[in-house]
């Protein structure tokens, strides 16, 4: 595919591996921030061929695996809710809230659906006006503008039966939780391309700044991910902390204004808790008043939630980056991804996953 | 959080609600959502996140990028290095 | 001209309408009209010998063989027709291939319907003409079949339950838990051509693909393969759960290590475009047409050569090695050069975002 197989050419790869090996003098600790990072880091193999002093963390950039239990749950409550048709990217299904998951409710005959797009649950709301149509909008910037063009969508074909639960979290005020963090060993950070996509990478100057810190927008594909890491040691080397974009080709530095835009229009900043890590303000994205009628939480009365979290799972500490997956004590015993405790080992980019499907091999190869 | 993939637009429509477009991805084809992409024309490559088209894709910096690699492979050539960089 | 018979008004006997759209639970009862199913819809295209004697038992001649392969299967798709074939198609094919991954010749079929109610005939008969077909490509004869009708919403339109059985020739010993050590690991096609095919014909994602299903009967490229090779040490098609699942199948079962290497696994650009959008891996996604095959290194070329031969195996390919450490595990060469583990498939693929 054009725009894709260039970028996994050995060759070139080969080429920046080269270059890394030279410049790295000296070991840093590097994260990034996306979950989708994560996982195409492991799905190449990209850690095994990194020189040894760069040590690569895993952050909390997996929309799925910082959702809070309590949204889950609310999320489990009205998908059981006969009337419902429950719509969700696939990602979520197996998520585990405090009794059960969306799986285990289609498998017990609640109307889940999987969706590609927020659109196509607007659509299944116009094919189905006897029934209430509720889409699982979560996501970072990235998925942001898809989620409030839903709502648009809906609000302009004047239908009456489609809300949307909100989770939707922002990556700024993440960073600011890890890097202010006294445990924080984070010494750059590789940020998340297709969020940048969206809103540029204007935001991040000042983060750089006061945690005197590079930052550099990364892409996806194995050589998006060599250039990022290269550039980032390039600057750690020379003692900079700028922002600079390695994804140019999709990335500019203020972004899609039309996009900002449309996500400006539904939604507003509110306070989020993210699982395991805990309430982080003005984190997240809600909706706007004038779109509260789309708003599944209060379309659905569903206070009394009490949510109960594996006491046994790390995932809190994994997403910050202080615990890698393999010194979990539960980590490929109690928890695997067929009975996963925390939403880390289910979701395909939580680091838990990850490491589970891709990085076991020097442990294996002994 | 980001499984965003380029396509081509190879068609450009008005719904009710939005601005569509039917985009090929390599011999696969969607409907994506081309609102924030209001100057995108057919034959255009977008980066496109469920259903949506998150922006367009410059050619011209993907080839700087591509090149800025190769150039590190002729750079060892010519200045000679060959650190055995093994597989 | 005026009737001499009253006009009748009301209900009128219940005696039995000629259902000729849609199954009705009648079909199922054994009665005339499950022999009225039998001789319109079955009949017409599974007719032979053995089941022509319209005996509850088939009767196959063992020309002198010391032992039967025997393989069973319950087919479940949906959608039912999908673009390369249909369940039908899938149910003669996989039994099919079952029994001839042994190194058998399959010579007979029994086929068993769950049919719910309201299913419509004209696609039963269109199913019916698919099997006869495979059938009659895999050479194959369908010896006995039996028909129920479930209520409304007890079955997914239509199940299918097959059991083969082939005659293995001496001599031969083929089977999972042969591979060894320096043994070359090739496949007969192309991966994730079937899953694909039928996801997108479902059409829920919205996804418009040109991909076909490769459901196809594999016993000519194994008896070829039988004919020409004198040590094959295994066979196996990777159908749920893809190539890597069934890679692990043999791993465990020979104790071996399985290296497999990205850059040489044949993937058709649209399967490998719709498993970058949905987040899929080919190497785990179902194929219904392929071959696995394992053999000493120095039987290699001219056992992809013969696969090659074949109309199902144009596309084969030297993928991978066995190795003898580390044990029962499948490693993946990726197109970078690092190793990573390919491990059995999880639960259900699902689509993803992230």
């Amino acid at each position: 595919m054009k725009y894709l197989d260039e970028f996994r050419n050995a060759d070139l790869v080969k080429n920046g591996l080269e270059q890394l090996h030279k410049i790295t003098q000296h070991p840093w600790v590097i994260m990034e921030i996306c979950g989708g990072q994560t996982h195409s880091i492991m799905l190449h193999g990209l850690d095994q061929l990194l020189p040894p002093s760069i040590e690569l963390v895993h952050g909390p950039g997996c929309p799925v695996c910082v959702t809070s239990l309590e949204l889950v749950d609310k999320a489990l409550a009205i998908a059981s809710r006969p009337e419902v048709i429950f719509c969700s990217f696939g990602d979520m299904l197996r998520v585990p809230g405090s009794n059960s998951d969306l799986f285990s409710l289609r498998a017990a005959g609640c109307q889940v659906k999987i969706v590609y797009s927020p659109m196509d649950a607007v659509k299944i709301a116009q094919l189905n006006p006897d029934k209430e149509v509720v889409f699982f909008a979560i996501g970072f910037e990235t998925t942001a503008p898809a989620n409030a063009m839903s709502v648009i969508q809906a609000k302009a074909l004047g239908l009456k039966n489609y809300t949307i639960l909100v989770s939707q979290v922002t990556v700024p005020p993440a960073m600011h939780a890890i890097l202010g963090s006294p445990d924080n060993r984070v010494q750059g950070f590789l940020a998340a391309g297709h969020v940048c996509a969206v809103m540029g990478y204007y935001q991040y100057h000042s983060i750089a700044e006061k945690y005197k810190i590079p930052i550099v927008v990364t892409g996806f594909e194995p050589l998006d991910l060599v250039n990022g890491i290269l550039k980032t040691v390039e600057l750690l080397e020379n003692g900079e902390n700028k922002v600079v974009n390695a994804y140019s080709r999709v990335v500019t530095e203020k972004g899609n204004i039309a996009a900002q835009a449309i996500i400006n229009s539904v939604f507003q900043d509110v306070d989020r808790n993210w699982r395991g890590i805990g309430l982080i303000p003005m984190s997240g994205w809600g909706l706007r008043s004038e779109f509260s009628q789309f708003d599944a939480e209060k379309r659905f009365q569903v206070d009394d939630i009490m949510t109960r979290e594996s006491e046994i799972c790390l995932s809190g500490k994994v997403l910050q980056g202080l615990v890698k997956p393999n010194q979990c004590p539960a980590f490929g015993t109690l928890c695997t991804p067929e009975n996963p405790l925390g939403a880390t080992m289910v979701s395909s980019e939580g680091a838990c996953s990850a490491y589970f499907r891709y990085s076991r091999v020097e442990e294996i190869i002994k | 959080m980001c499984l965003a993939v380029p396509g081509k637009i190879i068609e450009i429509f008005a719904s009710p609600s939005a601005k569509m477009g039917k985009v090929d991805f390599g011999g696969v084809f969607r409907e994506v959502c081309l609102e924030a992409v209001p100057e995108a024309l057919v034959g255009q490559y977008v980066i496109v996140h469920a259903g949506f088209a998150l922006n367009t894709l410059s050619e011209e910096e993907a080839q700087a990028t591509l090149d800025a690699f190769r150039e590190l492979d002729t750079l060892e050539a010519e200045l000679g290095i060959d650190d055995g960089f093994a597989k | 001209m005026t009737s001499d018979y009253p006009l009748i008004q009301g209900p009128v006997c219940a005696v039995p309408l000629a259902h000729n759209d849609q199954i009705v639970m009648g079909h199922g009862s054994g009665g005339r009209m499950t022999q009225d199913l039998i001789r319109k819809v079955f009949q017409p295209y599974f007719s032979n010998t053995s089941l022509n004697t319209n005996n509850d038992f088939g009767v196959i001649l063992n020309t002198g063989f010391k032992r039967l392969a025997v393989s069973t299967d319950a087919h479940i798709v949906s959608p039912i027709f999908f673009p390369g074939g249909d369940i039908g198609r899938l149910a003669i094919c996989g039994t099919v291939n079952d029994v001839a991954m042994s190194g058998a010749k399959p010579v007979a079929i029994t086929a068993s319907f769950i049919i719910e109610e309201g299913f419509s005939i004209p696609d039963l008969s269109h199913i019916a003409k698919s099997m006869s077909e495979a059938a009659l490509e895999a050479g194959v004869i369908i010896v006995a079949g039996d028909t129920k009708v479930v209520e409304k919403g007890k079955a997914d339109g239509i199940f299918i339950s097959t059991t083969g059985i082939g005659f293995v020739p001496d001599g031969i010993e083929i089977g999972g838990s042969y591979a060894k050590p320096g043994d070359t690991v090739i496949i007969s096609g192309s991966l994730g051509d079937h899953g694909m095919a039928v996801l997108s014909a479902r059409g829920d994602l919205g996804f418009e693909t040109q991909i076909l299903s490769d459901v196809a009967p594999l016993d000519a490229m194994i008896q070829s393969l039988v004919t020409e090779i004198k040590d094959i040490h295994v066979l196996r098609d990777p159908t749920r759960g893809g190539l890597a699942t069934t890679l692990n199948e043999i791993a465990v079962q020979s104790n071996v290590n399985i290296t497999v290497e990205e850059a040489l696994l044949p993937v058709k650009p649209q399967v490998a475009s719709i498993c970058e959008l949905l987040g899929f891996d080919p190497l785990y996604v179902a194929n219904e047409g392929k071959l696995i095959v394992i053999v000493p290194a120095n039987y290699a070329e001219k056992a992809l050569s013969v696969v090659r031969e074949n109309i199902y195996g144009k596309e084969a390919a030297i993928i991978g090695t066995v190795n003898s450490e580390p044990k029962s595990r499948v490693l993946l060469k990726t197109c970078i050069g690092s190793n990573r583990i390919l491990d059995v498939m999880a639960g259900e693929m699902l689509p993803r975002i992230c």
